[in-house]
């Protein structure tokens, strides 16, 4: 079977495993990347993040369903941390969102980290990709609950939005400054919790000092206020994501995103062959001698690179 | 001395509850025990139709879809939920059931294609080693086969 063509169909079947390849850094996953390249870059990519418990799983629920008023079909990527020690994870995400189980409009995954930081998963990119492919018009990805700096989600997503709640006590820790430079569109859900203006005014304070360093025409982040639980405040947000989508349409940023994410790949499968590749030549004395502490582990390093650029020089 | 591949395989495992009994203490401990393995757990949900499982062990790609049971009804929905997957073309996935299953049921649910009933009082420890080495089993098959 071609499994490439029957993703690019949107069988749903292919594309799930296709993803696992990808997941599981199956040789196999790569091929299929390069024969639907073509056919992405046409999803709007969607990150939600914010702190744990802000109730990001529930807010991805509504939204599924407002995109799918709308006529959207709509892919999910669930991203949820995995044990360092053991590599287990539990997914749970999905249970919040189990009402579209039988949505055959809605594609559901729940990833682990798998050893990757920053909020995503290790094939997170590639993944987005295939639902890209598969004809989602919306992939939204949900990232694990994030602290300060784990924001790999705005260099994949189009739109990134924050989820902030009220009362999670300093209101600093709520949205850490990493977040609030790189959102979007920014959301307070729970909102019917005490606290909830003063989340509002600290927000407002913040995004008015972000206002106050971005240059004429830049995007103005707006500041909504959602009770996910309810359904209360998607349509909201949907408009607002349309209206950054358009934004991004209209300068011409939409396509120059994609690229910048092609780019990304790009380096980091360069950086991946590249260590396989030294790692070939890595030989036990060298990791044994690094190990024993015989050798300083930057002149391991440097050693390993110096022999293998003397192997291959670079073609011109 | 090994250097770690870049790349891992977990197993992946499917845990839902079919029907609608809300006992989730087993399925927890289930879960954990699994992760502590370096499983891949996912969750689908309380209360779920088979047909909902069913589009999630697709849409997931697990390798094992392990249902736990607490209430009547498992002579009709495990069932179901066996041949929804052969019919979607996702019968390559390992079926296991616990709980409350009587084993004058065990048979009927044997013949549907489940591998294995963990009746209750299971220590996941076997379960563990079960899933371990059927991975152990297939992935030997696989390399067979390539």
């Amino acid at each position: 079977v071609d499994l490439a063509a029957e993703l690019l169909a949107g069988k749903v079947a292919a594309g799930a495993r296709a993803i696992r390849w990808l997941d599981d850094g199956d040789a196999r996953g790569r091929d299929i990347l390069r024969q639907i390249f073509p056919a992405t870059g046409r999803a709007h990519i969607v990150g939600v993040t914010g702190p744990p418990g802000a109730g990001k799983s529930t807010l991805v629920d509504m939204l599924i369903t407002e995109q799918r008023a709308r006529g959207r079909r709509v892919g999910v990527l669930a991203i949820d941390p995995s044990s360092p020690f053991t590599g287990g994870a539990i997914l749970g995400d999905r249970v919040r969102m189990s009402r579209h189980a039988l949505d055959a409009g809605v594609f559901i995954r729940s990833m682990g980290t798998r050893g990757a930081a920053g909020g995503l998963s290790r094939a997170t990119y590639d993944a987005a990709a295939v639902l890209d492919a598969m004809g989602y018009e919306v992939v939204i990805v949900e990232t694990v609950g994030v602290g300060q700096d784990e924001i790999d989600v705005v260099a994949l997503a189009h739109s990134t939005v924050i989820v902030a709640v009220p009362g999670l006590g300093d209101e600093v820790q709520a949205v850490k400054a990493g977040l609030l430079e790189a959102g979007e569109v920014f959301v307070i859900n729970k909102a019917d919790r005490e606290g909830v203006e003063q989340t509002q005014r600290h927000l407002e304070l913040l995004l008015h000092l972000r206002a106050g360093r971005a240059g004429q025409g830049a995007w103005q982040p707006p500041l909504l206020r959602a009770i996910a639980a309810r359904g209360e405040g998607a349509a909201a947000i949907a408009d607002a994501l349309e209206a950054h989508r358009a934004h991004l349409t209209a300068s011409g940023e939409f396509v120059r995103q994609s690229g910048r994410r092609s780019e990304q790949q790009f380096l980091s499968l360069a950086r991946e062959a590249a260590l396989a590749q030294a790692l070939e030549r890595a030989t036990p004395e060298l990791l044994v001698a690094v190990r024993e502490r015989r050798i300083d582990p930057y002149s391991a390093a440097a050693r390993l690179f110096a022999a293998a650029a003397g192997a291959s020089p670079p073609a011109p | 001395v090994s250097v770690a591949a870049p790349t891992s395989r977990p197993l992946r495992v499917l845990l839902a509850k079919l029907g609608m009994d809300t006992h989730t203490v087993g399925i927890t401990v289930v879960a954990h025990a699994l992760r502590e393995a370096g499983m891949e757990v996912i969750f689908s949900g309380l209360k779920q139709t088979p047909e909902a499982v069913a589009s999630a062990a697709i849409q997931e790609d697990v390798d094992v879809v392990g249902i736990s049971s607490l209430s009547a009804g498992h002579t009709r929905s495990l069932p179901r939920l066996a041949r929804l997957l052969h019919e979607q073309g996702a019968g390559d996935k390992l079926l296991v059931a616990g709980g409350v299953i009587p084993p004058e049921d065990v048979p009927l649910l044997t013949a549907a294609g489940y591998a294995r009933i963990f009746t209750m009082g299971t220590d996941t420890r076997e379960i563990v080693a079960y899933l371990e080495n059927w991975r152990q089993q297939r992935l030997t098959a696989d390399a067979a086969v390539r």
